[in-house]
Order: structure tokens, then C-alpha cells, then sequence
């Protein structure tokens, strides 16, 4: 960071079950800390305007943009991304499913909409497809039209 | 000799669906895209942009930038070389070198908003951008144009004063006219003023976006012995590589491109915009410079696909069939040269066999972003012109609008509306599929109180191009492949390519490992593009994979001590045509090479023609509401030749993302622009692409007739989609509400002033 930066915010935070001290600048997006900081670029950068939701991650629960949120504002909480969604015994089974349902074309979406669906089938291990649709409807996809990914989540959820 | 091939039907890995190679690093976010690229010592660029759509630049002060703590190099339209005026083919459509440069950083003048007029490198981005608001640019603003009808009249501003335009051949100065073009077929006034039926109508489209969720971004390096490498999110990397040399005044070999994994393109990644200005910047700064496109800029500066004006008129006798069309269309170009009038000559009539026919295209300078390829650039537009007016005149005259896309079907034999004769086609049996579908055959059912329900159909074509393709093979001594090709993936492709691999050497299509590969590890091909990627790069596999099988012949001879005339290779295994017997199987045999002469290695490359034309019917179902003009697609069905699906979910993919796309396009997509040139909805808010609410699920019908033209029958897939979807639902809404709308986007807005 540069020289002149504004002073920096001591951020103790948990990603993906591992804790992590870091120096963040105040200005830093969460998204930016995610990349730029800690290397977990599995988050994506769309609009940085909280509309594309491609840069989609949890935190405490609740699903966010991180273009959205500085990286300050984590100091004590429990963050997930993309990158702790698969386990040492394997894919998470939405992982799996949009695998097997070709859910993906360019996939840049994909950690977004992953994380977003998680979000959901953790507190609604069977929701409607109208359902599906109003959870996801703040993560973009431009390859697919949808069907797949709302097919896959429903695969998912079974 | 163009060789042609019989079709088959006993496919082992052809037709199935194999998760794609690239899946597990996709779900797990392991996968890196443009913007991942990191590199040891690696700084930020931005750009500065002019706040006007059309402005000569006074002066430009640097200074206080430059002083900036954490800046490394600014550049300005100084330090562009200057590159030559020359045009390249790039694949779907063409850049004349001198525009392009001047489209990626201006030169004394502004042409569109958004138009960069500096570029800072700083140690990170934020830097870059508090520097960038030190550059003081004193600006002389000049009335700008933002539609074709302004741009072409007599006292309409100049926007490139040294521009020489092409009207049918003479060349015109002092206009924003780049080119009208002309292709006229058979006696259309006297086939028209004998016609039982005609309609004429207008129709008006604004731009719209691809809406790639990847911003553009490229990486830079430009070392010491003047080789430049770029890491860059592009569509191909070997066109990128000719645009990058030709720009920055360098021959193609000190540039190597390595294209990452792409975030979507769909025509928007084949031109560059960062990768030329980031290179300037590494060389200044001797240091990798990344550049990552913000939102708005993507809007204003990259992209859109041609706004147009167009006027259609059809004729037909009092049985029903077409006896003669015209078409005027004048396409936007933005502020270079190159709208796509061409290809949209060439798609207009396509899905119908019309005697007598012309056309006359303008492609017309205004003060917005140069048009890129979106997805058969040039073929929705006049899709939806022409699908109108086919419908629109069906009504007038009482004629069932899918009996009569039968009855004047496009087949073997018929004249394309620029003169191209069609080889085998699909029309004739997408109608008949739709016919028998289940969509078509189901009633819509009755609309709830205060909402009001209708069907429409249309058809759409692309032509799919062929071009050049290159892939490597190496055997693994565990009888798996490695496969390098040179076609980005962006969804799904390079599954498809292994498929062509493995269904020649009778492996499974997880034995072949795909690669794609950088500008000096793979041969040239051509962009990612144009519904060429299956037929092309795939035809090049398949030729990889029969040399590879060549190769193994001499192996097993030696092995058994014959000729290798003697070797037959059947379902992955060889034989002795002497001995029956004596056979060795694909994999037992990798495992024997190293005995047998050591790597076994081959390479197939193609220049294809043509990768067969693409035919689609699209049916959509549509409910609006009366108070609110607020509608709703509740079923929708795509009907295309595919010619043969080597992974029918990834057609099936094809077919309902180019779906969305036309649906955004029909209902709510534009670029808004203000009478300054301001797009008024530069975000991903305003700009408002369909999200998971706005569309229902999407049904597919896959027709299959194998082009003969491919080793299994492949034909382009991905552009066709988009084409059909506009005049589908605007012949819906007319089914609707029994009104009629003649301008893009059909919004709730434009509903409810019609329904008044």
C-alpha cells in the first residue's frame, strides 16, 4: 500500500475456519482485502457496485457482496467464500451439482451464485423453484439464462 | 476440394455429457481469470476519461499526477505509436489499425464519452485513481451526434474529419457515412408493385451491451529486450496478439499473448481496449502493470451492439408465398467505422426463399463506443424487422404465421439475400419441429383477472464461419492424451474438443486432458467466435487425433514386426490385418512407446470455408399486465439445427443463453442516452439485464441434421439464439394486446402507451 495511505484498521477475522490478523487500509473493500490481501481471488470482481453479485461471500450467516463491505468492518466475524465450500471429503453437493447439471458456461458467476445458493439450502434444505429464483435473483449470470443453475440447486436441495 | 462427410449415428463419446475438464477449478474458485494474474513487483493503471461525447482537446497537464507518491508512468495519446491505417480481419468483422489505437486512447480530440485520455500506473489501484484525478484536461466541447438520422444530415458535426467513407464504391469525404453497401436480386419493383400483399413498416433499435460479467483487464510486461507479454481475458488470443502488434507498431513474435480464463465475451473480448496501454505503461514503468475495467467504463466504452433504423417492406402474391423484400437499414457504428451491415445483409432473408429481393446498409458514425461483435452482430436487429413485418403481413392477409414460414422455407439450393446459395440446411425441419412440439401444441391457457396473455414465433439464422484452427496431441504412458488447442473456452469448449479425440481413439473423453494454450505453445486460431469454435478447432482435433492414430500404426508395426499397412485401428484397439487375433489396445500400447520409439505425437490444423448455417424458431408465451404494461415470458421454447450436439447440455446452454439475451434485449436492455452523449444507465442497476425472476425455464428442441461439411456433422450453434427472441415476443405482444410495437426495448412503458 502506499505511503500516504490513511491509517490502517487492525482486523482479527475468521476465513474459511482459519483466523487471520491483518493491517487493513480503511478504505479497503472486502472484496479487495479478499483478493489483494489474503489471495483468495475465487471472489469476483463484476461491477463493484453491489449489483452483479458475483463477488458473493458469507459472513456470520448472511450472504453479502463484498464490493459492498470493508474489509474493516470483519474485525470478529466469521467469514466463507468460494474457497471453503469444498471439504477434504470432497465437493459440497452444489459444487457437484452444477458440475453435473452443466450449470456454468464462463463460470465467472459461478463463486457467486455457489455461495449465494449455500446461503440458502443451509436454512431451507428444500425450497421452491420460485423460491430459488428470489435468492438468487441478485447474482447475474449472462451465459446461461438460468435454467441450469436453478435446476442444479434443485438438484441440490433434493 | 472441400471434403464432405457422410453422417453417422453409432457415437461412443460424441451425444453424452461428460462433466467439463475445467469444471472442478470453476466451482472451487480455483480457476484464474484476467484479473487473478498476479506477477512479482505488479502495479495498477487506470485510465483518465473525457466527460464529453465529442470535445478537442485543448491541453492535457500531467504533472501534478505524475508527482503523485506511488505513480510510475503516466501516458497520454502522445505516447501511442501512430499506428497505419490498415485493415485485419479479426474474424467476425474487421479493425483498421489506425482506429483502433485511436479508439484506445484519443488523439487531440474526443469522440465518445468515456473516450480515454490518459492512463496512470501507480502501486495499486486506488492510487491510480487519486492520481488520475489530478490530470487537468481543458477540453473545447463540440456538438455531438447520437443517432443515425443527426449524424447524416448536411450540418451534422464531423467525427472523423479525415475518414474517406464508401458509397457503393465512390469514395465520399467530409460525412459520417463510412459505407453503404447494396446487394439487389431479380426485378424487386415490378415483383412488389404486382404483389397481393405488402406491408412496409419502420423499426428502431438502440444499442445494447454484451453484458459479460468479467470486466475487460489485461496484464502487462515489456522487458528489456523489447518482448511483451500480456495475460488478458480475450475471446482469442492469437487475434489479440495481430490488434496488440499492429497497435503498438511491433512485429507479431515479440508479443506473446497467454489468455486466461474468460468471464464471458460473447464478441465484446475479440477487440482489445487495455492490453496495448498496459504494455506502454510496463515499458515506462519497467514494471507488470494490471488494468481492470470498472463497470460504468464497460458500458461506455466497449461493446455495444449497433442501434438501427430500418425500414422493411414485403411483398406476396395471393397464395401466400414471397415475392420480393426490401430493407434500408442504417446501423450505428459508434465513433469509428464498422457496423455490421454486412453480416446483416447476409442473415436478413435468410430463413426464406424471396425471388426478388435487395437491401441497402449504412454504417453510420455517431458519438458513442465503436460497436463490437455481439453474438451474430447485425442478425437480431434485422431479425426483428423482418420477423415483424413477416407476421404483420400473415395478419393482414389471414395466413397462419408458422404455415407460412413453411411454405416459403429457406432450403438447398435457395439465394441468400446477398447472393450466397444455400449447401444443406436445416429450415424446413426446425419448422416442422416446431410444428410437432410440445410448446406449440399446448394451449397457453387463460390469463388471471386484469392480465392479458399471447404466443408469438420467429425465426433467426447466422451463417457460422469456419477459419483457422490449430491442436497438439501427446500420448501419456498411461494411455490418456494430452490435447493443447487454441480456442479460449468460455463455456464449455474444451470438453467438446477432447470429445472429437477421444470418439477417434476410442477412449473415454476423461482420458483426454484438455489444454488451451498461449500464443507460443499452439499454433494460430482464430478467435473464439462466430459459432466456429466446435467445427473448427473440433475439426482440427479430429485430424489431430487421426495423424495421432497414423503415428501409433508405426508403433504396433514395429511392435509386431509388420507393415504398417498391415495395422488396422478399430474402437481403440489395433490389429494385424493378417492375424486377427493379434491385437493391442489403445492404452496397453502408451505403456509399450517408450520400447517403441519414445513420444508418440501429432498436430491437425484447418481453414474452414464455412461452419454451416444455423436456423432457429423460437416460440414464446407472454402475460402482461393491462394496468402496468409490466409483462412476463411464462414459457418459452428454442427450436434450432444444431447439426450434430457433441455435448448436448453445453447446446442445450448455447440455446438458452442466447435466449436470455434476446429476451433482455426485447423487453428492457438500451443504452439510455442523453442528448449529450451521457448513457444515463451505466450500471448493472439501471442497464438491467433479466435476472433469475424475470425469465422461466427454457426449453430446447435440438434438431439434428449433420453438416457435411464436418467430420460428425457440427454445426455453429451458439449466435443463432439470440436472433429469434425479439420478433418472438413482439409478435407475442401483438398476440396480446393486439398492438403492434416497431422500437426496442418493449417495456412496460412502451406497453402501457400502446395499450392507450
Amino acid at each position: 500500500m502506499t505511503t500516504n495511505s490513511p491509517s490502517k484498521v487492525h482486523v482479527t477475522t475468521t476465513i474459511n475456519g482459519q483466523q487471520h490478523e491483518l493491517l487493513v487500509p480503511g478504505y479497503m473493500s472486502l472484496l479487495d482485502t479478499l483478493r489483494e490481501l489474503i489471495g483468495l481471488t475465487g471472489t469476483k470482481e463484476g461491477c463493484l457496485d453491489g449489483n452483479c453479485g458475483a463477488c458473493t461471500v458469507n459472513i456470520d450467516g448472511r450472504i453479502v457482496d463484498s464490493c459492498l463491505v470493508l474489509g474493516a468492518e470483519v474485525n470478529g466475524k466469521e467469514v466463507s467464500t468460494i474457497e471453503g465450500m469444498a471439504t477434504p471429503e470432497g465437493l459440497h453437493p452444489l459444487q457437484q451439482a452444477f458440475l453435473e447439471e452443466a450449470a456454468l458456461q464462463c463460470g465467472i458467476c459461478t463463486p457467486g451464485f455457489l455461495v449465494a445458493a449455500k446461503g440458502l439450502l443451509d436454512n431451507e434444505p428444500s425450497p421452491t423453484e420460485g423460491r430459488i429464483r428470489h435468492w438468487l435473483a441478485g447474482n447475474l449470470c449472462r451465459c446461461t439464462g438460468y435454467d441450469k443453475i436453478v435446476r442444479a440447486v434443485q438438484k441440490a436441495s433434493d | 476440394m472441400v471434403a464432405t462427410f457422410e453422417p453417422k449415428t453409432d457415437y461412443k463419446v460424441v451425444g453424452t455429457r461428460p462433466i467439463r475438464h475445467d469444471g472442478y477449478d470453476k466451482v472451487t474458485g480455483r480457476a484464474i481469470y484476467g484479473a487473478d494474474v498476479k506477477l512479482p513487483g505488479l502495479i495498477w493503471a487506470v485510465c483518465v476519461r473525457s466527460p464529453h461525447a465529442h470535445a478537442n482537446i485543448k491541453s492535457i497537464d500531467t504533472s501534478a499526477a505524475e508527482a503523485h507518491e506511488g505513480v510510475f508512468a503516466v501516458i497520454t495519446g502522445a505516447d501511442m505509436p501512430k499506428a497505419e491505417s490498415k485493415l485485419v480481419d479479426l474474424g467476425e468483422g474487421n479493425i483498421n489499425f489506425k482506429w483502433a489505437s485511436n479508439k484506445l486512447m484519443a488523439d487531440k480530440k474526443v469522440l465518445y464519452r468515456g473516450h480515454p485520455v490518459a492512463a496512470i500506473a501507480a502501486i495499486d489501484r486506488y492510487t491510480a485513481e487519486e492520481a488520475a484525478r489530478k490530470v487537468v484536461v481543458e477540453y473545447e466541447v463540440l456538438p455531438s451526434v447520437t443517432n443515425v438520422v443527426d449524424a447524416l444530415k448536411d450540418d451534422a458535426p464531423i467525427i472523423l474529419p479525415d475518414m474517406v467513407g464508401d458509397d457503393l464504391g465512390e469514395d465520399v469525404t467530409n460525412t459520417n457515412m463510412a459505407a453503404h453497401v447494396r446487394h439487389e436480386f431479380g426485378d424487386v419493383a415490378g415483383a412488389m408493385a404486382s404483389a397481393a400483399h405488402t406491408v412496409e413498416r419502420e423499426y428502431n433499435m438502440q444499442m445494447v451491451h454484451q453484458g459479460y460479467i468479467e470486466p475487460q483487464n489485461a496484464t502487462a510486461t515489456w522487458d528489456e529486450e523489447d518482448r511483451i507479454k500480456i495475460w488478458t481475458s480475450t475471446q482469442g488470443a492469437f487475434p489479440a496478439r495481430t490488434q496488440i502488434a499492429g497497435i503498438l507498431q511491433v512485429d507479431v513474435s515479440r508479443v506473446k499473448v497467454t489468455p486466461t480464463e474468460i468471464g464471458g465475451g460473447f464478441g465484446g473480448k475479440i477487440p482489445v481496449y487495455f492490453e496495448p496501454l498496459a504494455a506502454i505503461l510496463s515499458k515506462k514503468s519497467q514494471r507488470p502493470v494490471k488494468m481492470v475495467m470498472e463497470r460504468t467504463a464497460v458500458f461506455e466504452t466497449t461493446g455495444p451492439t449497433p442501434g438501427a433504423r430500418m425500414i422493411v417492406k414485403l411483398g406476396a402474391d395471393a397464395n401466400g408465398k414471397l415475392t420480393a423484400a426490401t430493407a434500408d437499414i442504417w446501423f450505428e457504428a459508434g465513433a469509428n467505422p464498422g457496423a455490421f451491415i454486412g453480416p446483416a445483409a447476409m442473415c436478413i432473408y435468410a430463413p426464406y426463399e424471396i425471388p426478388n429481393t435487395r437491401i441497402d446498409g449504412w454504417d453510420v458514425l455517431v458519438n458513442k463506443p465503436k460497436v463490437a461483435p455481439y453474438r451474430a452482430p447485425g442478425s437480431p436487429q434485422v431479425a426483428f424487422a423482418m420477423e415483424s413485418a413477416v407476421n404483420e403481413l400473415c395478419e393482414n392477409a389471414g395466413w397462419d404465421p408458422l404455415n407460412f414460414r413453411i411454405d416459403n422455407a429457406s432450403k438447398e439450393g435457395t439465394r441468400r439475400g446477398d447472393g450466397v446459395l444455400f449447401s444443406k440446411i436445416g429450415m424446413q425441419e426446425v419448422l416442422e419441429a416446431t410444428k410437432e412440439s410440445a410448446h406449440w401444441n399446448a394451449p397457453i391457457g387463460d390469463a388471471p383477472e386484469g392480465k392479458v396473455r399471447g404466443r408469438g414465433i420467429a425465426s433467426g439464422y447466422w451463417f457460422n464461419i469456419g477459419l483457422k484452427s490449430s491442436a497438439n496431441l501427446a500420448v501419456n504412458s498411461d494411455g490418456t492424451v494430452q490435447l493443447t488447442e487454441g480456442s479460449t473456452d468460455i463455456g464449455g469448449s474444451r470438453t467438446s474438443m477432447a470429445m472429437h479425440v477421444a470418439e477417434v481413439l476410442g477412449i473415454g473423453a476423461h482420458d483426454v486432458r484438455p489444454t488451451v494454450g498461449d500464443t507460443e505453445s499452439i499454433g494460430y486460431t482464430d478467435v473464439t467466435g462466430g459459432s466456429r469454435t466446435t467445427y473448427a478447432t473440433g475439426y482440427a482435433c479430429w485430424i489431430a487425433a487421426n495423424n495421432l492414430v497414423d503415428v501409433l500404426k508405426e508403433r504396433v508395426a514395429v511392435l509386431w514386426d509388420i507393415n504398417k499397412d498391415d495395422v488396422e485401428f478399430n474402437d481403440g484397439s489395433f490389429s494385424s490385418k493378417a492375424e486377427a487375433q493379434k491385437t493391442i489396445g489403445f492404452k496397453e500400447l502408451a505403456g509399450k512407446l517408450d520400447d517403441l520409439g519414445g513420444p508418440a505425437n501429432s498436430t491437425g490444423s484447418v481453414d474452414l470455408e464455412s461452419a454451416g448455417d444455423g436456423f432457429g424458431m423460437h416460440i414464446a408465451d407472454i402475460e402482461i399486465d393491462l394496468a402496468t404494461g409490466k409483462s412476463d415470458i411464462i414459457r418459452y421454447t428454442a427450436v434450432q439445427d444444431v447439426g450434430t450436439a457433441i455435448h448436448p447440455a453445453y447446446v442445450e446452454g448455447q440455446l438458452q443463453g442466447g435466449s436470455a439475451q434476446g429476451i433482455g434485449w426485447a423487453l428492457n436492455e438500451e443504452y439510455y442516452m442523453q442528448d449529450d452523449g451521457k448513457m444515463a444507465n451505466s450500471s448493472f442497476l439501471d442497464y438491467r439485464m433479466p435476472t433469475t425472476l424475470d425469465l422461466p425455464l427454457i426449453e430446447t428442441v435440438l434438431v439434428e441434421v449433420p453438416n457435411p461439411l464436418h467430420p460428425y456433422g457440427v454445426r455453429g450453434v451458439g449466435e443463432t439464439p439470440i436472433c429469434p427472441p425479439i420478433p418472438a415476443i413482439a409478435n407475442a405482444i401483438n398476440d396480446a394486446i393486439g398492438k403492434r410495437l416497431y422500437n426496442t426495448p418493449m417495456n412496460a412503458g412502451s406497453i402501457l402507451k400502446a395499450l392507450k
